[in-house]
């Protein structure tokens, strides 16, 4: 074996990548060239360096949070692995009833909350789906008098459209998107480089309460006035995506923009 | 999706991609962590990882979850790296170009490494990207190079030559680094 092959196997040699015969030749050349031994020795060295370095970085705590859900069933299951079987199988068993008596209780509450949890869920969907490239915007403006016209004949109702800039929440575009299989108006703002979608849809009933949802770091706050119904959803924490929500229904009180 | 929890089926489904999934966010960020080399950079990458995660969770095969994430954690940092950085030249990596550095068998070439923590890891940040990505893999991550294989899509060949060119590199900034800090000492 050459220097040359040897440079580049002998770290597959460190790493046990290499198959017994090649093991073999590796050893055999650095029994007899000192200077592939001796770099041998440095890149254990810092192998073993990288190793006591504490260079592995954990997940913060707030990624953690958004993904680890608290959740009864399935997270903490110990292997049981010790001698005492009956024990084991008795707490298995034990468990086993729990899953079984709190899973139904379980799936009740999420249904239980209804169409509201269900439109934020479907609305957070679209959210995602429109930060896909080339899926966010229809019409690019950040002239609400683009806009809203825009609108006209694309859907059965006429959006109330606005520009928030003076409150922070530049208008940027506007795109037609369907929920729970209607046809919805989306306007798209932008909260520095945040993304918030707000859905309108018109609705018979008024129904005054506001509804905040959150998935995974995502936030939508939902409400109806004046026979429309909104969900605002974002990824800007939920103060501000409140602020927004003022920012836009104090704009519904004053006569509508012709 | 999240509307899908409401089918037990996806309930299911939301619970085995938490069982899967989950578990590998340290070494989503850790990745993360050191091709973004920044914090805030590296939670939004790993944040977007685990949505597109979760997306394609159904094309997710029950092969090794650590791997699939990995996969997804250097795509979805490329993706977002070339989308904020246009104006920024795209680092194209030129294997011909980095071949081994050729190390003269001189004593001080072979000057023992210093293993500090700080040295090691501002070399190791110095390091260009591909190299970066398979010596973190490698070494903290403690991958086999098939595991990086498949999370870089590269050849098995072509993982042990870039981890021979990224030790060699840490080595000579390592030990140039420390042969520097003496000649500091001495003046």
């Amino acid at each position: 074996m050459m220097c040359d092959d040897a440079r580049l196997l002998l770290h597959a040699y460190l790493d046990n990548e290499l198959d017994a015969a090649q093991s073999v030749a590796i050893v055999r050349h650095m029994q007899a060239c000192p200077s592939c031994a001796a770099s041998y020795a440095d890149y254990g060295q810092l192998r073993e360096g990288m190793g006591r370095a504490s260079l592995y970085r954990r997940a913060p705590d707030t990624l953690r949070k958004t993904w680890q859900t608290e959740k009864p069933v399935a997270s903490t299951t110990p292997p049981a692995r010790t001698r005492r079987a009956p024990l084991a199988l008795a707490m298995a068993a034990g468990f086993a009833a729990a899953v079984i008596i709190a899973t139904p209780l379980w799936l009740t509450s999420t249904h239980r909350t209804g169409d509201a949890s269900q439109w934020a869920d479907e609305a957070i969907s679209s959210h995602i789906r429109s930060m896909q490239p080339q899926h966010l915007m229809d019409v690019v403006s950040t002239d609400q008098h683009t806009v809203k016209p825009w609108f006209d004949g694309k859907l059965d109702f006429s959006p109330r459209v606005k520009d928030l800039a003076g409150e922070g929440f530049p208008l940027v575009g506007g795109r037609l998107d369907a929920l729970g299989g209607r046809s919805v108006a989306a306007l798209i703002f932008k909260r520095h480089l945040h993304i918030i979608n707000l859905y309108q849809w018109p609705v018979s009933s008024d129904d005054a309460v506001q509804i905040t949802t959150q998935w995974h770091g995502y936030n939508a706050i939902q409400w109806t006035t004046g026979h429309m119904h909104f969900v605002a959803v974002s990824n800007v924490n939920e103060s501000e995506l409140h602020e927004f929500v003022l920012a836009f229904q104090n704009d519904s009180v004053t006569p509508p923009m012709r | 999706m999240p509307s899908d929890i409401h089918h037990p089926a996806a309930a299911f489904n939301r619970t085995s991609f938490e069982a899967c999934v989950v578990p590998y966010l340290d070494a989503a960020y850790n990745l993360a962590r050191w091709l973004a080399r920044d914090d805030t950079d590296a939670q939004d990458v790993v944040q977007e990882s685990m949505l597109r995660a979760f997306r394609y969770f159904h094309s997710f095969h029950g092969d090794d979850a650590r791997v699939w994430l990995l996969a997804i954690v250097r795509n979805t940092f490329y993706s977002l790296r070339s989308k904020a950085a246009a104006d920024a030249k795209h680092e194209t990596f030129d294997d011909e170009a980095h071949t081994l550095i050729d190390e003269a068998p001189s004593p001080e070439a072979r000057a023992l490494i210093s293993v500090d923590i700080q040295a090691l890891q501002a070399a190791l940040e110095n390091l260009p990207h591909p190299l970066r990505e398979v010596i973190v893999l490698r070494e903290l991550e403690e991958c086999s190079y098939k595991e990086i294989a498949n999370i870089t899509g590269q050849k098995i060949g072509t993982v042990m030559s870039r981890l021979a060119r990224a030790r060699e590199r840490l080595k000579a900034e390592l030990s140039s680094s420390s042969t520097e800090a003496r000649r500091h000492d001495v003046r």
